[in-house]
């Protein structure tokens, strides 16, 4: 567990970084990338026009590879504008295990965030719904018990409010600075995630680049319908545990979304461009009276 | 020699008591089950229908082969999704005929391969942590053994988790963490310090309920001094269990797990 290629991980610095909204319209999300005219797309290596990047939701225009995409772009891209309300936003981690050189410190001063995942409300084409959003660029999207929290609470709260969750998973798996407290998170989580579905709430996880061990192994593959970006690295073992395990090179396409698909384990790929249209149909086609 | 080392070495000892020496001793007419009714049947996982003290019961146990042939059979307890699935349907036939459930669990952790990943390795631990945190009959978890990550959580979300006094339960292996973290696995000793997975550290933390002794030495010396302590734990524990009313078991297996692990309360 948590293991993860670092294949595709736009080689950019994450500066910018959002300032959760509460709700105001005129503070702007700041995107994910650096200054400069020109980035590289690190799957094909071709030049990209900043701009265009940024029009093209951070989607290739050569090989049409997904980059990963930070929380505050992601939030720009799928939840309604000035809708967005961030809840629990304090949550951070504690040191349960006194470990030394743990330091959340530089990620918190990195990505603006507190922990590797954002929760709220908001509306996605008019819906609302609870949200959580994992920030890879924070400590690879780890869950310690902050990240657990943060996650059931906002599955909690949409039980309590009749609200659909959509989860965004972006993570390399257990926070091991936590140990077995990380490893608890994937039991909590699912179960306040049965207590949703019990109550006959919708849950939506977008899968997105990279899905690995805890997480793949609790919330990420329990959604009523599972989306997943093209291209998307989703797995349970890192590549490199199977490897040694195994003895033999992996095949191509390996652990991708595609790959998923075809195994019969995800529900379908959306496009990014595709991706908010898609669930407000899919939340349209499940409202509640 | 420090002291978690060789509690690790211990729980992976080759004469160490596997589940099958327990159920032996604990449970009578044991009638073992096989298959997940979808692709196979996993042998990392020994499953079936017994009897504790007259009472019917359904066990689950991950295996531990005692000869390199047996070993090799039930892939050293390291199940493939089909095992979860086993388990699972297991479990859900329990919960249909009001029968508790005993987990033994035992294993380093759930199987890496190409076919664990073909066939949702993930979503098969996953969907087991979300139906036990739901079944409607008491569930004990004991871990005989070595507890190894997702693979030993996906049959240790119970009413009751307990441990030998020289098992011990972790998010990874000492060496997986001393390679994550130092790139180094002969680093392995220290992790293990570190990791805090001894049941006297994770007893502390309320992970786990109980810590079930062991001969000293290792259970493996008395395999009977520690399956009749088992068996009185058990018989007190299902007794606890069944008093409560369905709504509370469940609720105080939400809560048991919706408690753990600390976070902090920072500047918004």
């Amino acid at each position: 567990m948590g293991m993860f290629s670092s294949k595709k991980y736009i080689t950019l610095d994450i500066r910018k970084h959002i300032e959760t909204s509460d709700k105001s319209e005129d503070k702007e999300y700041k995107p994910y990338i650096p200054n400069g005219m020109w980035v590289k797309c690190p799957e094909c290596g071709m030049t990209l026009y900043k701009e265009d990047l940024e029009k093209g939701n951070l989607v290739c225009i050569h090989c049409h590879s997904h980059l990963r995409m930070g929380v505050a772009e992601r939030i720009k891209l799928i939840i309604d504008e000035g809708t967005f309300e961030e809840i629990d936003r304090n949550i951070e981690s504690d040191n349960p295990l006194n470990f030394t050189d743990y330091d959340i410190k530089k990620y918190q001063n990195k990505t603006g965030l507190k922990s590797a995942v954002v929760t709220g409300k908001g509306n996605i084409n008019k819906h609302p719904i609870m949200v959580a959003i994992m920030e890879f660029g924070f400590k690879g999207g780890s869950m310690s018990v902050a990240e657990g929290e943060k996650i059931t609470r906002a599955i909690e709260k949409a039980t309590a409010e009749k609200l659909p969750i959509i989860i965004f998973t972006a993570s390399g798996g257990a926070r091991m600075e936590e140990g077995i407290f990380s490893l608890m998170q994937m039991a909590k989580t699912s179960a306040a995630l049965a207590r949703h579905s019990q109550a006959g709430l919708l849950y939506i996880t977008v899968l997105t680049d990279p899905t690995t061990g805890g997480i793949t192994a609790s919330f990420a593959m329990l959604g009523d319908i599972i989306l997943a970006e093209p291209g998307t690295l989703v797995g349970f073992a890192g590549k490199r545990v199977i490897e040694q395990t195994i003895k033999q090179q992996l095949p191509n396409g390996f652990q991708t979304s595609e790959f998923l698909l075809e195994h019969g384990f995800i529900d379908k790929i959306v496009p990014r461009g595709e991706l908010k249209t898609t669930i407000g149909k899919i939340l349209e086609m499940h409202k509640i009276d | 020699m420090n002291k978690v080392w060789s509690k690790v070495e211990l729980a992976r000892h080759a004469d160490r008591p596997a589940a099958l020496d327990y159920i032996n001793i604990i449970f009578t007419d044991f009638i073992e089950l096989h298959g997940d009714r979808l692709f196979a049947d996993d042998k990392a996982f020994v499953c079936g229908i017994a009897k504790f003290n007259d009472q019917p019961v359904t066990i689950i146990a991950q295996q531990k082969g005692r000869n390199t042939k047996e070993k090799i059979e039930r892939n050293f307890a390291m199940p493939h999704p089909e095992g979860y699935r086993k388990a699972l349907r297991f479990m859900k036939q329990a919960e249909k005929f009001k029968r508790p459930i005993i987990c033994f669990v035992d294993t380093p952790g759930a199987f890496c391969g190409i076919g664990a990943e073909e066939r949702g390795q993930g979503e098969a631990i996953a969907r087991n942590l979300l139906e036990m945190s739901q079944l409607k009959v008491p569930v004990i978890s004991i871990i005989i053994g070595e507890g190894g990550s997702g693979g030993a959580l996906a049959v240790a979300v119970a009413d009751e988790v307990w441990m030998l006094e020289n098992s011990i339960y972790s998010i990874l292996s000492p060496e997986g963490f001393a390679t994550i973290l130092w790139k180094n696995s002969a680093r392995a000793k220290e992790a293990a310090e570190i990791m805090k997975m001894t049941a006297e550290d994770l007893k502390g933390f309320g992970i786990i309920d109980k810590i079930i002794r062991e001969k000293k030495g290792g259970a493996h010396r008395d395999v009977n001094y520690t399956a009749n302590h088992m068996k009185d734990e058990i018989a007190a524990s299902l007794k606890r269990l069944k008093a409560k009313s369905m709504e509370k078991l469940l609720d105080d297996r939400y809560d048991k797990f919706r408690k753990m692990g600390p976070y902090k309360l920072g500047d918004v």
